[in-house]
């Protein structure tokens, strides 16, 4: 044991945190998985009722694609905008300093308002686009709408992961390749792309299982609705647990999305090669 | 890393989950109750709330001992739900009666209050008979009404019947002629919340009881969903579809919510003529819009007759009252008992409920009912309740939760059009 290191002591608040209000919960919910429960009484042990169930609900399936969808579709707004606005953030000039503070604007306010703020401005009645598209009323275009007020409360926050990484690039590498000549459209891809690589897949990681979980924003400015057109999959884990209270059929939901969720994150972790990341910097 | 210096650290981490978990147990907050101390729940109201503190505390004043606990709706039906099974439970709990009340009751959960009901006559003779057999379950009672009754109304906009030179309909054909005269004033012939399932469920309700009578609902409630089945559901919905379709709840009803600003609003500033609502839309529409109310352009009428149906059009649906139930479990039984027989009819209890606008579920309250806040509205409701064949509690509330939220489900996707009356029934039926 190397004397260097913290003593294994250190790790055990983090430990047994995590293994009371992760590790412990998630073995009960798959235990519940396996139970028809009501939450009166005890629950019933009914073998893969619920799994077979899971695999016959059409419900769950469409819902489970629209979690993708609003996985991807968030995905490709949020990540050239945060990106591209993160980088010009990252100028020193006092012009984008203060522009950035206003666009930050949306990180201080709660989801919570954000969905409630929305939910009346899109209300169709007496809300800020009267006569125009129905924004949560109509299922073609609802689940559109929570991609952009995801959006809009998000972006901002990738921005600053970006704007943070785009200022640590060494400006020796701008500086060198201004000597050769290089233009700015290619300074961008072929110094600050590469250099920004592993914040794109931190902000990718966080921004894909984030809208995997997604679920306060939904749950305020469309329950759902209308219809089911923005049941996403915690909204069906929410209403078969806790309107239905069919808590073994919700468990067996929520396994999914567990293993829905770690699956996606092991995959952005192995395509990129965060694994093995390395300062790509002079001097490490 | 050796082997032993991780024993340790495995250890402790055992530990502290384990003291974790002991002291939660161990601490039981303001939920404790001492022995004889009834614990009561109910839901939050503010204007409610403060006369049953009142009866609780002449239940104190005469000997008894009681606290009164309040939650919102959402959190109340998940935290009962959790408490049930408990010593956290309460002695008396208030519910809506119906399918609601019998998963508690077929769980074991709720104590049988028919004898003790039948020994007080006259608690019992004090409440309207058909209000009583809301929490009648198997020829047992097993809750006390303890709030006023709230049946559906179609509430309509008496300026804009005005203009328009129309009665209120009586009749379903009435209702479809108005429809396209609203729509040709570009009035929205009846406002919908159709954010919320239920108050589209108002409408299946009413539509199906009044085509096709109460036996139907009641055969699904009792005998399973495959009562969906009878003909007379997708003739009904068939119907509703009719409705729909011709445009009476508008374009955009799916993004209107029953909140400030939603459906209520589009009433009362006349951008809507009609509205399908419980009781409650009177003292709603005070608190938000009290000049509309204050003119008297508020109106009022029963659900319209569907001529040929088979349903009485004096059936009602809606919240039949709410009640207290008795804990099985609860150390304070007889306390509960004596509670829900003394102090839910007394006079001071009803007299406050009427001054609060509610309409009291006691038999021989024509009188009183004239010291209401809103005399005319409040004697409607009593007459409607006393003359009506058959009052239905709201079906999500009838029905076992998981079938309810399957149903409501269903029934929000009918109204954008995305099922037909058909799909419906097929779903609903396999649950």
């Amino acid at each position: 044991m190397s004397s260097q290191r913290p003593s294994a002591w250190y790790a055990v608040p983090a430990f047994a945190f995590f293994a009371l209000f992760a590790a412990l919960p998630m073995l009960l919910v798959i235990y519940l998985s396996f139970t028809a429960w009501d939450s009166l009484g005890t629950p019933r042990l009914n073998g893969g009722e619920n799994w077979a169930r899971l695999l016959d609900d059409a419900e769950a399936r469409a819902s489970v694609w629209r979690t993708l969808l609003l996985m991807v579709m968030s995905w490709l707004v949020q990540t050239p905008i945060a990106l591209l606005v993160g980088v010009w953030a990252a100028g020193k000039q006092r012009s984008r300093a203060v522009l950035s503070s206003i666009f930050f604007l949306p990180l201080l306010l709660s989801t919570t308002a954000i969905a409630l703020l929305w939910n009346a401005l899109m209300e169709p009645n007496f809300g800020a686009f009267v006569g125009g598209p129905l924004f949560l009323g109509d299922p073609d275009i609802a689940l559109y709408t929570v991609v952009l007020v995801i959006s809009w409360q998000f972006i901002p926050f990738h921005t600053l992961l970006y704007q943070g990484a785009a200022r640590a690039v060494p400006p020796s590498l701008y500086e060198a390749a201004t000597i050769d000549g290089a233009s700015r459209v290619s300074k961008f891809r072929h110094i600050t792309l590469p250099q920004l690589r592993y914040t794109i897949v931190t902000s990718s990681v966080l921004m894909l299982v984030g809208s995997l979980t997604t679920f306060d924003t939904v749950l305020i400015l469309t329950q759902g609705g209308p219809g089911t057109a923005t049941r996403i999959l915690p909204l069906h884990m929410y209403i078969t647990g806790f309107k239905g209270f069919e808590m073994g059929y919700a468990s067996a939901i929520a396994v999914v999305l567990v293993v829905l969720g770690t699956a996606l994150s092991l995959a952005v972790m192995r395509w990129s090669g965060f694994r093995s990341m390395s300062s790509q910097q002079e001097g490490s | 890393m050796s082997r032993r210096s991780w024993v340790r650290p495995l250890l402790a981490m055992g530990l502290v989950a384990v003291t974790a978990v002991v002291s939660a147990c161990g601490t039981s907050g303001p939920g404790e109750t001492s022995a004889g101390s009834l614990k009561i729940w109910a839901l939050e109201d503010p204007v409610l709330n403060k006369i049953e503190q009142k009866s609780i505390d002449s239940f104190k004043a005469n000997g008894g001992n009681a606290s009164l606990e309040t939650f919102g709706n959402d959190p109340y039906k998940q935290r009962l739900r959790v408490a049930m099974g408990s010593p956290q439970a309460p002695d008396l709990f208030f519910n809506w009666g119906g399918g609601n009340l019998k998963e508690y009751v077929d769980a074991g959960k709720v104590a049988d209050l028919t004898s003790v009901l039948e020994e007080n006559k006259a608690a019992k003779d004090a409440f309207i008979p058909s209000v009583l057999d809301g929490a009648k379950l198997d020829g047992k009672y097993y809750g006390v009404p303890m709030r006023g009754m709230q049946p559906v109304l179609l509430f309509f906009n008496k300026q804009v019947f005005k203009d328009a030179g129309v009665e209120p309909p009586t009749t379903w054909d009435q209702l479809l002629t108005l429809v396209d005269t609203f729509k040709a004033k570009n009035i929205t012939p009846i406002a919908l919340a159709g954010t919320q399932a239920w108050t589209e469920l108002m409408w299946a309700e009413y539509v199906l009881d009044r085509f096709a009578g109460h036996e139907v609902f009641k055969n699904i409630r009792d005998n399973g969903p495959a009562g969906w089945k009878d003909p007379a559901v997708v003739a009904a919905m068939s119907k509703l579809k009719e409705l729909i379709d011709r445009g009476g709840f508008g374009q955009s009803f799916a993004s209107v919510g029953y909140d400030a600003g939603g459906a209520s609003t589009l009433l009362a500033q006349g951008k809507a003529a009609m509205h399908l609502m419980g009781t409650w839309e009177y003292t709603n529409q005070l608190d938000q819009s009290p000049d509309f109310v204050k003119q008297g352009n508020l109106g009022w009428v029963a659900f319209p007759s569907i001529p040929g149906g088979k349903g009485d059009p004096s059936n009602l649906v809606g919240n039949v009252s709410n009640f207290y139930s008795a804990t099985a479990d609860s150390k304070n039984l007889d306390a509960a008992k004596k509670f829900v027989t003394t102090t839910l009819h007394e006079d001071s209890y009803i007299d406050a409920l009427i001054e609060a606008g509610d309409v009291p579920p006691v038999v021989g309250a024509e009188e009183k009912l004239k010291k209401s806040p809103n005399p005319e509205y409040a004697s409607f409701i009593y007459e409607l309740v006393l003359d009506t064949k058959n009052f239905q509690l709201s079906w999500d509330q009838d029905l076992p939760a998981d079938d309810a939220t399957f149903m409501l489900t269903q029934l929000q996707e009918f109204f954008l059009g995305k099922v037909s009356p058909q799909q419906f029934v097929d779903a609903v039926a396999a649950r």
